[in-house]
């Protein structure tokens, strides 16, 4: 009962927003029976909350949601899977202690008088698995002792036995190697086969030419283009409509002299993490901005944190001020100088019921004690510089730092660095959450350390941010630095084709 | 030329540098907190002054009590302290009233009497302080659950106990430490000095020193002390090893109290311990508690204690009293962080 073109979902002008943030801006789509619809956006463009309007996390503000025809209102994930619509998560939500067929048929066991019946529960989960092609996996293994593709065809055995229509898929192949994307794709097309639609959420363009039928883009809350041909869309085209943002951020202007003539800073070489990045090398000279380029997932953030010395490396040095640093140890990195803004401000870096001068010094106190007596005066005075110096609003040190706005709570972090004899700042992702005025001041602070001499290196989802800011960019994908370049050399286009696909595209190359 | 109307975005009142009055300021909530405390401490007095004015009214007779109960809470008191750094540094220590009870019988051997008052406390300070030690190297190095490693302590340390005094109770005739409970000084029981010298202490090292701030870091946020470049591990051994230093202090006290040492002392002791720092204020998930709360804490519950004993009421009800007030106080600080994050816009 194929039932051809038949519209399943249909989104009219949906609008979500959240203090501060419209993070959907009125997006229109349809999906129909049989196809895979594939979401392609920036960071920060809307797929998240697309997705979580969608599968009933969300509720929308404003517009219509169209299920078979019928406006509906999931109040809740359940009532959406109910309906036929299921979400497979990146970080797939199975309960690892419990066995495969107990996770395909978590919350609907066949039972009888309150029994759960095993037999009938494992025969059901082996007739979904071999629908999937699979078989070979056994339904009693507890979950958590299969591979990572395994798992996901779990998930997908549990959208299927709750006989969903729409299956939307969170970016599902960064955490499957190459031949298991292959086989990704062979189970999705005997799905669309049977009917079910699939929404695709990848970064991955060669992989949307691949699977996809039609492709929606967002951006900044919006449908920039929707129902294009997934196959012959060129690269070019679909980059340029995920680019362009609306609001353009100032940037403190690149100082005339040439940071790159002075002694190395930081030398990082041959620096790898099984799993997470492999084989870097990269120098930071003092008074250089280095910006890195990547996708989440692409190990920038475990680079940070391994040259941070909060994860162990293994294979590779790291080099500062020409001494090799203590692997694995964080104190040994603060001792010399290296400063980190962690990805995470709430749960990485701040002590949120802690007054913000104990968050400026949480690095520092000791040096301000004397005999193991803190010197809480000394500490305020110059927590209190710090923020006179930052514009931090309000400017009163004692208050607790939760009362913040996320801007001023990253002036914080940053500013923790500051004190101390910080020779290289490393950001992860330091203006995340912060809102457009005091990013401004956040990249003046960043360049102002800079001209002072401190070597910065950042890390940004934001391509604009990263060409912004930096002297020099580095571009990661799969855990590699794949391009290096100067800033001003690179352009937005660019970078994202080098992020995406891998490769500049033909008419896209800049000639230096 | 239209007009447009544009609506100008409503004045924000500037949250400016304006402070709130003390009573309203975060940084105050513990200050305000302790002073419920005392409130409920008056309430309870108050309680003691209707049912027993003869005692609670009689001049002479209150300042007897209000040293018997504050001798009553010293001993549970010391204990009390180390487990607020402890619960403070996001953990827990179930062991201590077993190590009370070890350290008690280590000390009171009739080869430790041997080496006179002085060899005692040694014995109890340094037996106390290693397994607390133990304690911690369990949980910072060999990743071991608080609740766990705690738990097998208190189990081996009271077997250990019983195997070492043979199950019996040990006499002391050192002198020295039996009169320690009976000394007074300026009219107040050495005990009590004691536990206040105890609670000095904790107080300037929580509140005054780099140790302290560390404790407080990492319970309060674990991956930022780290990333900060504090030493979380080795600061998280030292809090269990003062947690077991306190216990050592305590087992001193009691053993004067009853001239002896027996495995069987300080059972349940780690019970009332943490009871006393939650109600203080001190936070299970780490981070907050402070010791002046703690020392309230023991106090309303020695008070407790003591209505029921000059009122001649059933011990049972007593522990009934008390669940109810470790729940109400709980209570009182969940209620007390939603107010804070609800009026976050």
């Amino acid at each position: 009962m194929t039932a051809g073109d038949a519209t399943l979902l249909r989104l009219t002008d949906v609008v979500k927003t959240f203090p501060g943030v419209r993070a959907l801006d009125g997006v229109s789509l349809e999906v129909r029976a049989g196809e895979v619809h594939c979401l392609l956006g920036q960071n920060g463009a809307g797929k998240s909350t697309l997705i979580k309007v969608l599968s009933g996390v969300y509720k929308r503000d404003a517009g219509e949601i169209e299920w078979l025809g019928e406006k509906v209102n999931f109040a809740s994930p359940q009532a959406a899977m109910k309906a036929g619509i299921a979400t497979i998560y990146q970080e797939l939500d199975l309960v690892e202690e419990m066995t495969v067929a107990e996770n395909i048929l978590l919350g609907h066991e066949p039972r009888r008088a309150g029994f759960v019946q095993r037999g009938q529960m494992r025969r059901a989960a082996r007739g979904v698995l071999a629908r999937l092609g699979h078989p070979e996996i056994p339904v009693s293994r507890v979950v958590n002792r299969l591979p990572a593709a395994a798992k996901q065809i779990v998930s997908m055995g549990r959208a299927l036995s709750r006989e969903a229509r729409v299956l939307i898929m969170d970016e599902p192949s960064a955490v499957l190697a190459h031949d298991e994307v292959a086989n990704l794709f062979r189970m999705i097309r005997e799905l669309t086969a049977s009917g079910i639609a699939v929404i695709y959420i990848s970064h991955r363009l060669e992989e949307i030419r691949e699977i996809g039928d039609r492709v929606t883009v967002l951006k900044d809350g919006r449908a920039a283009a929707t129902n294009l041909p997934a196959r012959t869309t060129p690269n070019r085209q679909l980059v340029s409509l995920m680019t362009g943002r609306t609001i353009e951020y100032v940037f403190p202007e690149r100082p005339a002299t040439r940071p790159a003539q002075r002694e190395p800073l930081l030398t990082v070489q041959g620096l790898g993490r099984t799993g997470e990045f492999a084989d870097v090398s990269l120098t930071v000279h003092s008074g250089e901005i280095v910006g890195i380029a990547g996708l989440v997932g692409s190990g920038r953030s475990e680079l940070l944190e391994t040259i941070y010395g909060a994860r162990r490396p293994d294979a590779g040095a790291v080099e500062i001020g020409g001494r090799r640093l203590r692997a694995g140890s964080v104190g040994a990195a603060v001792r010399s100088g290296i400063g980190m803004a962690p990805e995470e401000r709430k749960s990485q870096a701040l002590l949120l019921g802690e007054p913000v001068y104990r968050n400026i010094t949480l690095a520092t106190f000791a040096r301000y004690a004397h005999a193991g007596l803190t010197r809480m005066d000394r500490e305020r005075a110059a927590a209190a510089a710090v923020a006179a110096d930052l514009e931090l609003r309000p400017r009163d040190v004692r208050r607790v730092v939760s009362t913040l706005s996320g801007g001023n709570q990253q002036k914080v972090v940053v500013g923790r660095w500051l004190l101390g004899r910080t020779r290289l700042l490393l950001l992860d992702e330091p203006t995340r959450g912060v809102d457009v005025g005091a990013r401004a001041e956040l990249y003046q602070l960043i360049r102002r350390l800079a001209d002072d001499g401190v070597g910065v290196l950042l890390v940004s989802s934001e391509v604009p941010e990263v060409l912004g800011l930096a002297d020099r960019v580095l571009v990661m994908r799969e855990g590699r630095v794949i391009h290096e370049a100067p800033a001003k050399d690179l352009d937005e286009h660019g970078v994202l084709d080098l992020i995406m696909a891998g490769s500049l595209t033909a008419d896209e190359v800049v000639v230096p | 030329m239209t007009r447009s109307e544009v609506a100008a975005p409503a004045a924000t009142p500037a949250p400016a540098d304006r402070r709130p009055g003390w009573w309203q300021r975060e940084s105050t909530e513990p200050v305000r907190r302790n002073l419920g405390l005392i409130g409920v401490l008056v309430l309870l007095v108050a309680v003691g002054a209707y049912t027993r004015p003869d005692i609670y009214l009689n001049s002479d007779l209150a300042m007897r009590n209000i040293l018997t109960i504050l001798t009553q809470a010293s001993t549970i008191g010391v204990l009390t302290i180390g487990m607020t750094f402890v619960i403070i540094a996001g953990g827990i220590d179930l062991s201590v009233g077993s190590l009370v009870g070890l350290a008690s019988v280590w000390c009171t051997t009739l080869a430790t009497q041997s080496y006179g008052w002085g060899g005692m406390i040694f014995a109890a300070i340094v037996v106390a302080t290693m397994a607390g030690l133990v304690n911690g190297v369990l949980i910072a190095y060999g990743r071991l659950v608080p609740f766990i490693a705690t738990l097998a302590m208190l189990v081996a340390a009271r077997g250990l106990a019983a195997r070492i005094s043979a199950k019996r109770t040990q006499v002391n005739s050192v002198t020295e430490i039996n009169n320690i409970a009976e000394t007074r000084i300026l009219g107040i029981p050495l005990l009590v000095l004691i536990f206040a010298a105890v609670v000095a202490v904790g107080w300037v090292l929580l509140n005054r020193t780099t140790f302290g701030r560390r404790t407080v870091a990492i319970g309060g946020n674990p991956e930022a002390a780290r990333l900060a470049g504090i030493n979380v591990r080795w600061q998280t051994l030292l809090v269990y090893g003062l947690s077991g230093l306190c216990a050592g202090i305590a087992a001193i006290m009691l053993v004067s109290q009853t001239n002896s040492g027996a495995s069987t002392n300080g059972e349940f002791w780690e019970l009332d311990a943490i009871a006393a720092a939650i109600i203080g204020g001190t936070a299970l998930s780490g981070g907050r508690g402070t010791i002046i709360g703690s020392l309230l804490g023991v106090v309303v519950f020695a008070t407790i204690t003591n209505l029921f004993i000059v009122n001649n009421l059933p011990i049972e009800v007593q522990n009934i009293v008390k669940g109810g007030i470790i729940v109400g106080a709980v209570l009182l600080q969940q209620f007390r962080v939603g107010g804070l994050i609800r009026r976050k816009p």
